[in-house]
């Protein structure tokens, strides 16, 4: 646009010009522009160009404090022996990433109502740590690691105070389906993202035995419920080279910037630097380091250009999570307009 | 008078499980058993956690 963010050495110039324009929906359509940079199935990059800061920052809110998931929330402990405490075993339960999509489900309305296949949950989980458990995990050793004597062996596994544990993982939460859920959900749709949380580790004779009912939730009740690792954006930068920068100056520009942003072309036998990719500009201001730059080159961000990138947690797909947020900011404009519109009323 | 006649001498001896202060061996004892783990012989037991739900939330 015509007023970009300009980076001197040690200040960032605003110039707030024209910035505060009147909304022309029609202006709007014809500027706005969203480019999916890379897309995978937890990371997503894009652009989206020709909106407002308010804007782009409501999304990035709405996406890391409002989009909801699913989340355990209630854990009926029945034997707990672990060295784990209660409370503190529940915690670490609940923060465990569920791979259920959240759009399939309810929110439940009160929250100490039975749990129902719309609204719920149920996970169990009943671990032993007897000694027959560790004298398998002790062969398993003596098979991947043969050179070990096996006499030896045997006795120095129960040495070690490692190998005289029994490492639970979130592997060993099992899914268990209420009512018709059984038909619609498997274990892979609903179960764990990751299979190896630690939980807890138990010594022989300890056991764990709990159930866990798993609620939807938002984010700003509680961090477990989100859908995000993170959510951001920056402004898209843009390199000026005022002057031409040649030779040994230009292998010294290049060195300023991340890998791919200052490429070098021959002349006649002499290096010449030009712009070849600003994305890739961390805006760490290197340049300003040097002398021989001074006036040379003008640093700047392009204020309505968003580069937004979305790290979704695995249960939706980074896009479904934007287009979550969008339907909450469209629901809560929806109701601040109603609410006014009802104010003039009376 | 009616109080002893429900002592434990009506009820059936039952058998509770007991953890050895030493090997952690779970050993099934009646009353009147000699407190002795089957096990290594240490002779100071524990009693196992009951069974009885508690509900957490996860938070």
């Amino acid at each position: 646009m015509n007023n970009p963010i300009i980076m001197n050495k040690y200040s960032i110039e605003r110039t707030l010009g024209n910035e505060v324009k009147p909304y022309n929906y029609d202006e709007f359509v014809k500027n706005f522009k969203v480019n999916i940079i890379n897309l995978s199935e937890t990371d997503m990059e894009f652009d989206l160009i020709g909106v407002d800061v308010a804007l782009a920052n409501s999304l990035r809110r709405v996406i890391i404090s409002e989009v909801p998931s699913m989340a355990i929330e209630k854990v009926h402990i029945y034997q707990n022996t672990s060295y784990v405490l209660d409370e503190i075993l529940a915690h670490r339960l609940g923060l465990i990433p569920l791979k259920a999509d959240p759009r399939q489900f309810k929110m439940k309305e009160d929250e100490n109502s039975e749990p129902n296949e719309h609204d719920s949950l149920v996970y169990d989980m009943k671990i032993k740590c007897t000694k027959k458990d560790l004298d398998a995990l002790a062969h398993k050793q003596y098979i991947s690691f043969p050179g070990m004597i096996l006499f030896l062996s045997n006795i120095l596994i129960y040495i070690n105070d490692e190998q005289l544990t029994f490492i639970v993982y979130s592997k060993h939460i099992k899914w268990s389906p209420l009512g018709n859920q059984k038909d619609i959900f498997t274990e892979k749709s609903v179960g764990m993202i990751n299979d190896d949380i630690l939980i807890a580790k138990l010594r022989p004779g300890q056991e764990i035995e709990l159930k866990m009912y798993a609620v939807k939730g938002i984010p700003k009740d509680h961090a477990k419920f989100q859908s995000v690792c993170t959510a951001w954006y920056r402004m898209m930068p843009n390199i000026k080279l005022l002057d031409d920068i040649k030779g040994n100056d230009a292998l010294l520009l290049q060195s300023c910037f991340p890998k791919g942003v200052i490429g070098l072309k021959s002349y006649k036998g002499v290096l010449v630097a030009h712009v070849e990719d600003c994305r890739k500009e961390n805006s760490s201001r290197n340049v300003f380091r040097y002398k021989q730059f001074d006036n040379k080159i003008l640093l700047s961000k392009i204020p309505d250009h968003f580069i937004f990138t979305i790290e979704s947690i695995g249960a939706m797909e980074p896009s479904s999570i934007f287009f979550e947020a969008i339907n909450i900011i469209i629901k809560k404009v929806n109701n601040a307009l109603e609410i006014a519109l009802n104010q003039t009323e009376v | 008078m009616s109080t002893e006649n429900e002592n434990p001498d009506d009820a059936p001896k039952k058998a509770l499980i007991y953890i050895c202060g030493a090997c952690q061996a779970e050993n099934e004892m009646k009353p009147k058993d000699p407190i002795r783990c089957r096990e290594c012989g240490y002779r100071i037991m524990y009693k196992k956690r009951t069974k009885r739900l508690v509900v957490f939330s996860a938070r």
